[in-house]
């Protein structure tokens, strides 16, 4: 099957006083038109740097070091910066996390809507437009949307407006959708409403989406993939069920781990001990080996390599090096 | 809208009568009175001055004369200036510290906001770097030795500009700059502050991704927002420059208000005083009355005279 995109060895680094922070560090992965993989990963992982590096908005002082992006034949990271600028909010666009402070306060909704599809649809006429906003507007559920485009964003909901942002990223047919924690700054039910509604779409216009998040919970809704991510790599990856049923990573299973239950009584939070490794620092072993309970002594010394457990199942951990053996 | 600028227009008549109250109280307070001189007059004179102007009545009695007389407009003669009143000097002096006020704000507002864009989009780049040494330098610099540093160099030893008077168009380039300098170096670190603030916002990164190219983000998408906190600052700085212009006036020779106003206090000349006094309370009263609807009407989050609905 043709892919939509494939990263190879992408390295993203933050260059600041103090020395390189590789924020991404060698990472490869693929996504097929239509599919939804989710990025998981804690604060500082490198999930958001990855999807900005996709969309080549590293902020200042990061910069895509090594490695290729290949979306639709072309190579994202060897892009001019007016290429690109046809590329993002087109073929790729973009939700955010926190869509209170994502839409322009000073602008109405249909001013900020309609500039998408001025940008990339010049012969486009305002009536066409017109139409087209109302239609995407109905498509992710809002009502009145005719009222709606003469709003600003401080008098809708948090709900509405990450309604809004959806459509609008949407409204140019992107065969790439990038959602950064797009539910983590609304409430659950609002968030399982959202979740829906990106599937939905994603099914209907074969949109493929990259989604990055901390939950869990929310992965296993909506995922065909998932990527594990811990200090800037890639651990673990695989098939959404692989994942939960036989997860082969130590730090998937902490995070599985952490999840709180409905079962479970209060103050029972099983947190992953420890936190991540100074990013300044060289790592000569595997990032994890602090944290890892089962941690050995070529941990320490060596970077395990990327295994390939099951077909489709991928590890990066010497447990599934061919002559381990499990000690116990 | 309508009723909530009626309201401020109520609220500034209160403030305007609470002034005019204290300052009243405050002058007749300073010791001396309107017509002491160095060379003590003739007490029958003074008595006559006294009776002429009312000041043999009590001072209450001349509190309530003026109250109603300010209520009309009317902030009485000048006790220094024979056959003028206060009137007459605001008519002949205000225009010419206006619009000696008006230049210096289109100067500082339409070279500040730029230098201020330019100098947070290239952050420490040369560009920056000349801006912030030329800001810290005006804004350290008290107007008068940028006044006098004008007139030596452009005025006496190049000749572009003549040295001071008022009434041609060279005239008022010189004092224009002098008063300008302080607020343009406040309005470019204001709006470079507010500039870089606005580049970092989510709003912003919403717009790179939609593609939009970095003249739509800093022409549409962040200038409208960086420029909100300087809008609130304009108004008093301008109603700051109409007052605070008696030394620029003072050095150019330019009959303007803020001259006038320094005069009085070493004169006693009551009258002017109060008046000059109310008079500069009723600008910065309506200056800042603009300014809060110039902002609703930039801001749609902001609804005057409505309860916000969150």
């Amino acid at each position: 099957m043709s892919k939509l995109l494939e990263v190879n060895n992408l390295s993203t680094s933050f260059f600041t006083k103090f020395g390189e922070v590789k924020a991404v560090n060698n990472i490869s992965f693929d996504l097929e038109p239509g599919q939804v993989l989710a990025i998981v990963g804690e604060s500082g992982s490198g999930k958001s740097v990855t999807s900005m590096s996709v969309m080549r908005l590293v902020a200042k002082g990061g910069k895509i070091v090594n490695g290729s992006i290949m979306f639709d034949g072309k190579d994202l990271a060897k892009l001019s910066e007016k290429e690109m600028s046809k590329i993002r909010g087109k073929e790729i666009s973009m939700i955010f996390q926190d869509p209170m402070t994502c839409l322009n306060p000073v602008f109405t909704i249909g001013n900020q809507m309609e500039e998408s599809l001025k940008l990339h649809f010049k012969g486009m006429t305002a009536s066409e437009r017109h139409t087209k906003m109302l239609d995407m507007m109905e498509k992710v559920g809002l009502s009145n949307p005719e009222e709606r485009l003469k709003q600003y964003p401080h008098e809708l909901s948090g709900g509405m407006r990450q309604r809004i942002m959806i459509a609008m990223s949407l409204l140019c047919g992107p065969k790439l959708l990038i959602a950064d924690e797009p539910t983590t700054a609304l409430d659950v039910t609002i968030q399982a409403q959202i979740m829906d509604l990106m599937r939905d779409l994603s099914e209907e216009l074969n949109t493929a989406i990259i989604l990055i998040t901390h939950d869990l919970g929310v992965v296993a809704s909506i995922a065909d993939r998932v990527n594990v991510m811990y200090c800037g790599e890639i651990v673990e990856s695989a098939p959404v069920k692989d994942l939960y049923y036989k997860p082969l990573h130590p730090y998937t299973w902490g995070l599985l781990k952490a999840l709180p239950r409905l079962d479970m009584k209060e103050n029972e939070l099983q947190p992953i001990p420890g936190s991540t490794p100074d990013l300044l620092l060289e790592q000569k072993g595997c990032p994890f080996f602090d944290r890892c309970d089962h941690a050995m002594e070529c941990c320490r010394d060596g970077k395990p390599p990327i295994y390939e457990v099951e077909k489709g199942h991928f590890a990066k951990c010497w447990r599934y090096h061919p002559e381990f053996k499990e000690e116990q | 809208m309508f009723k909530y600028i009626l309201k401020r227009l109520a609220m500034g008549v209160v403030v305007v009568f609470v002034i005019a109250t204290i300052t009243f109280w405050l002058s007749r307070a300073l010791p001396g009175g309107p017509f002491d001189r160095d060379k003590p007059l003739n007490p029958i004179i003074i008595e006559n001055l006294n009776k002429k102007y009312n000041l043999d009545r009590p001072v209450a009695e001349q509190y309530i004369d003026y109250m109603v007389d300010v209520a009309q407009f009317d902030f009485g003669p000048s006790y220094f200036y024979e056959n003028e009143t206060v009137n007459d000097y605001i008519d002949r002096c205000f225009p010419v510290s206006l619009v000696l006020g008006i230049g210096a704000m289109i100067v500082a507002i339409l070279l500040g906001i730029p230098a201020g864009v330019i100098s947070a989009l290239k952050q420490n780049g040369w560009q920056d770097n000349i801006i912030k040494i030329l800001t810290t330098v005006l804004v350290s610099l008290p107007n008068f030795v940028i006044a006098s540093a004008l007139m030596y160099f452009i005025g006496y030893k190049l000749r572009l500009l003549p040295v001071a008077l008022w009434g041609t168009p060279q005239q008022a380039i010189m004092p224009t700059l002098a008063l300008a300098a302080y607020p343009l170096s406040y309005i470019t670190k204001m709006m470079k502050s507010s500039m870089l603030e606005v580049m970092n916002s989510d709003y912003i990164r919403t717009a790179k991704a939609k593609g939009a190219s970095n003249f739509l983000i800093v022409y549409k998408h962040a200038l409208k927002n960086a420029v909100l906190p300087v809008i609130t600052v304009v108004g008093p700085m301008f109603a700051g420059i109409i007052t605070g212009s008696l030394v620029v006036e003072k050095l150019f020779a330019i009959p303007g208000l803020g001259e006038q106003f320094t005069k009085s206090i070493f004169n006693r000349d009551y009258p002017m005083i109060m008046g000059l006094t109310i008079f500069y309370s009723i600008l910065l009263i309506a200056a800042t009355l603009i300014v809060d609807v110039v902002y609703a009407l930039v801001d749609p989050r902001i609804k005057l005279g409505k309860e916000s609905k969150e």
